[in-house]
């Protein structure tokens, strides 16, 4: 493959597009909605109607409205069509011509949608990830072609550092800083691997990139590789993402045939080649340390750190592990440039953010925003409030390892410092909005029992401390604790943040700690109170 | 409305001591010959095998202890960390409720009660007849049309207790599942 070959891949691909082109969304939400057999029948209505001429029908990446799914996007006129049955397909033909049609519209420039940045999701929506050629024709591969011939691998590190782009799996260290930890290195044999273990319950950006753009990331991988100078890549998928994983496994193959993965890539001196492992349900193997174990095939159990991957990772081997949504910024910043992505964005958070809104939220989906943005915008501008209009009373980001933010504030701005000032963190992007009917003290315990479920056993704070808080708060549920409960409650948290060995049992307390100190009103009318049975969640 | 996911759905329990050699146990052979018996290759391996045999029995872990030279307190103690792999035979269909916080708040628990109070079933337990597993999920990343519920590999979205219970009857109706409709999708 050369650049000549590459360009007229994107040429013949743009030239073969007819002029009128039905797209349908087949991300996993409306995969499951239905959205093969809609495909099928809008092509077999085209067909049928003799449009097949001018107009094409292709499955696309996630749009990112799931909760309205199946979607279909009409272009050029932009008609947006929402909650598509596959018997509506003759009707979605029909107005093509401007007949009448009773399919449920959707609006292109509600908020929902012009108040995003895509970034990272630029491709969702808008091309087929299983074909190769369509990420060509939108630009793809051309920016790894650059880097092979044009820049230094110290160039590509200088700018993603000078991109300020942090972390997106959750704890936000500086990528560009990684990078350069691990290509000084000392080691023959060097890794990159891809965090695509997502196990945040209510979180799914990584799915939603996987599964709608996985060359991005693929390319995104390369670059790294050839910054730090690894020749051997491996992406950690969780086994509860088949789609995304059937996606990569062809996306890889594609690239390798295209000699865009493999030996002498762009006929350069550069190899890499990248396999895919399936994660098998454990959240504990998302920590760097026990993803590895994981990969080696072994328990996913945490080890102290330092040291750290960068030094000592697979195998003893030099290796860089970053989140899927940080490997798809990069092609992006190479492209458009260090100087342009640090101008989007706060002082200290840079570039965009991929969040899953859901819960007791109208517009539950996926939103890609610029950091800085704040909470009250997501939720009421975009988000659109609760669905029957009543105050929203608080929204979860961070999962199990973050915390609660009341609706007093939501004018805080998103970025990775105010969000850990209001008590909860980042995180990888899940945002579950709650309203007056969900109890805080339950939402605490169900973290606490998941922590505890997941909690691998390694080390005895984490391992007892999270049994034994999950116990007190099962208590104060069923309103049979006394104060001396929630002062033993408050100092395990305590503990267990202080003496645990990795982020898990560490961040397990924040869900309690922040409940606490947002809506300690709510612990303390549970407290020895026997007939308090707390409310069900009802939707 | 459902689509099928590209899993593969779990194949009927085999007694492994049983001296035929099916191509089942061909399939699994091939899998460590292309990854040249590594011990590292060890989790795909389980993967593959629970998704040949249903489950990992313990004559199953066994083999693939000898073939990747791994001691078997290494295979077994794989086998137990991961939640994916599971060393009972599985219900002919399962029920899956996703209990992760979009569908928790969107009242999965209340569903999964539901359910657990229409099969007389513990979530986690399997029908004394085999048919029906009930189980639960921490997140299928179908959050955006949550609560979510998989039946037999079919994620269903926006799931309500009344259709589920009616789905479930429907799918209990039928014929016990003969071998050949499993492992196509
Ligand atoms: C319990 C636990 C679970 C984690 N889960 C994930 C995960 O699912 N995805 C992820 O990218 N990072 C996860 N992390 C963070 C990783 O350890 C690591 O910091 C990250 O993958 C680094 O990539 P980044 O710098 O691009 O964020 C988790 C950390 C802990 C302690
Ligand atoms: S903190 Fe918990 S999950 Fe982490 S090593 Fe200790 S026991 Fe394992
Ligand atoms: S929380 Fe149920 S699918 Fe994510």
């Amino acid at each position: 493959m050369d650049l000549a070959e590459l360009n007229a891949i994107a040429a013949h691909e743009r030239a073969s597009r007819k002029p009128i082109r039905i797209a349908c969304c087949t991300s996993l939400g409306c995969y499951a909605s239905g959205a093969v057999e809609l495909q099928q029948q809008l092509t077999a209505g085209v067909a049928a109607t003799g449009r097949a001429e001018n107009v094409e029908v292709v499955g696309v990446g996630c749009m990112g409205f799931c909760g309205h799914g199946p979607l279909v996007r009409i272009e050029p006129e932009d008609l947006l069509f929402e909650h598509v049955r596959p018997e509506q397909a003759p009707a979605i033909i029909a107005a093509l011509d401007g007949g009448p049609c009773d399919v449920e519209r959707g609006d292109p420039r509600h908020p929902f949608f012009a108040r995003q940045l895509p970034i990272v999701r630029r491709n969702g929506g808008v091309i087929d990830p299983e074909r190769i050629e369509a990420y060509i024709a939108a630009g793809g591969y051309a920016t790894l072609y650059r880097v092979l011939h044009d820049v230094s691998p110290a160039e590509v590190i200088d700018q993603i550092t000078r991109s300020g782009l942090r972390g997106r799996g959750g704890a936000g260290y500086p990528t560009g800083l990684k990078w350069a930890t691990v290509a000084k290195s000392p080691g023959e044999r060097k890794f990159v691997v891809c965090n695509g273990d997502e196990g945040d319950p209510g979180a799914f950006m990584d799915r939603s990139i996987l599964e709608s753009d996985p060359h991005l990331v693929l390319e995104g991988m390369a670059i790294a590789a050839y910054a730090v100078g690894a020749h051997e890549g491996y992406l950690y998928v969780r086994g509860e993402y088949p789609l995304a994983i059937q996606r990569l496994t062809r996306a890889i193959s594609q690239a390798r045939r295209h000699g865009l993965s493999g030996s002498q890539i762009f006929e350069t001196a550069f190899d890499f080649k990248v396999e895919v492992r399936v994660g098998a349900g454990a959240f504990v193997c998302g920590e760097e340390t026990a993803l590895i174990a994981s990969i080696e095939g072994r328990r996913g159990q945490p080890r102290p750190r330092p040291p750290y991957p960068a030094e000592r990772g697979l195998w003893g081997c030099p290796t860089l592990i970053n989140n899927v949504e940080t490997f798809a910024n990069i092609v992006p910043i190479i492209e458009r440039g260090a100087d342009w992505y640090a101008s989007i964005g706060t002082a200290r958070s840079k570039g965009t953010k991929v969040f899953a809104l859901t819960g007791k939220i109208r517009n539950t989906g996926l939103i890609e925003v610029p950091m800085g943005i704040t909470l009250r915008e997501i939720i009421e501008d975009l988000g659109g409030g609760t669905p029957d209009g009543t105050p929203v009373k608080a929204v979860q980001t961070g999962g199990p390892s973050g915390g609660c933010i009341p609706a007093s504030l939501f004018d805080t701005p998103v970025d990775y410092e105010s969000l850990a000032a209001a008590g909860s963190i980042m995180g990888s992007g899940g945002m579950v909005v709650m309203d007056a009917g969900t109890n805080m003290v339950e939402i605490a315990r169900f973290y606490m029992a998941f922590c505890m479920d997941e909690s691998c056993g390694k080390c005895v704070p984490c391992r007892v401390g999270t049994v034994q808080m999950h116990h007190l708060l099962d208590k104060l549920v069923n309103g049979q604790a006394t104060s001396e409960d929630l002062v033993q409650l408050e100092a395990l948290c305590q503990i267990v943040r202080e003496m645990s060995l990795c982020g898990l049992g560490q961040s397990a307390p924040n869900p309690v700690l922040s409940t606490l100190r947002y809506f300690r009103d709510e612990y303390a009318a549970l407290l020895n109170a026997p007939s308090a049975a707390a409310p069900q969640p009802t939707d | 409305m459902a689509g099928a996911l590209p899993r593969a759905a779990p194949a009927q329990e085999q007694d492994l001591a049983a001296p035929t050699v099916d191509n089942r146990q061909k399939i699994l052979q091939a899998t460590m010959r292309r990854h040249q018996y590594r011990p590292d290759a060890l989790i795909e391996v389980l993967h593959k095998a629970q998704e040949l045999y249903g489950y990992l029995s313990p004559t199953l872990l066994a083999t693939v202890a000898h073939d990747l030279h791994l001691p078997p307190s290494r295979v077994y103690g794989v086998a137990t960390f991961y939640h994916f792999f599971s060393l009972a035979p599985q219900g002919a269909h399962t029920c899956t409720v996703c209990l992760g916080t979009a569908c928790y708040v969107k009242g999965a628990a209340a569903l999964l009660a539901a359910l657990e109070a229409e099969t007389g079933l513990k979530a986690g337990s399997t029908s004394a007849d085999g048919q029906l597993s009930l189980l639960t999920a921490r997140c299928l990343g179908a959050c955006g049309i949550a609560p979510a519920v998989v039946l037999d590999g079919l994620v269903i979205g926006h799931a309500d207790a009344a259709t589920l219970r009616a789905r479930l009857h429907a799918l209990l109706a039928q014929p016990p599942l003969a071998e050949e409709h499993h492992g196509s999708r």
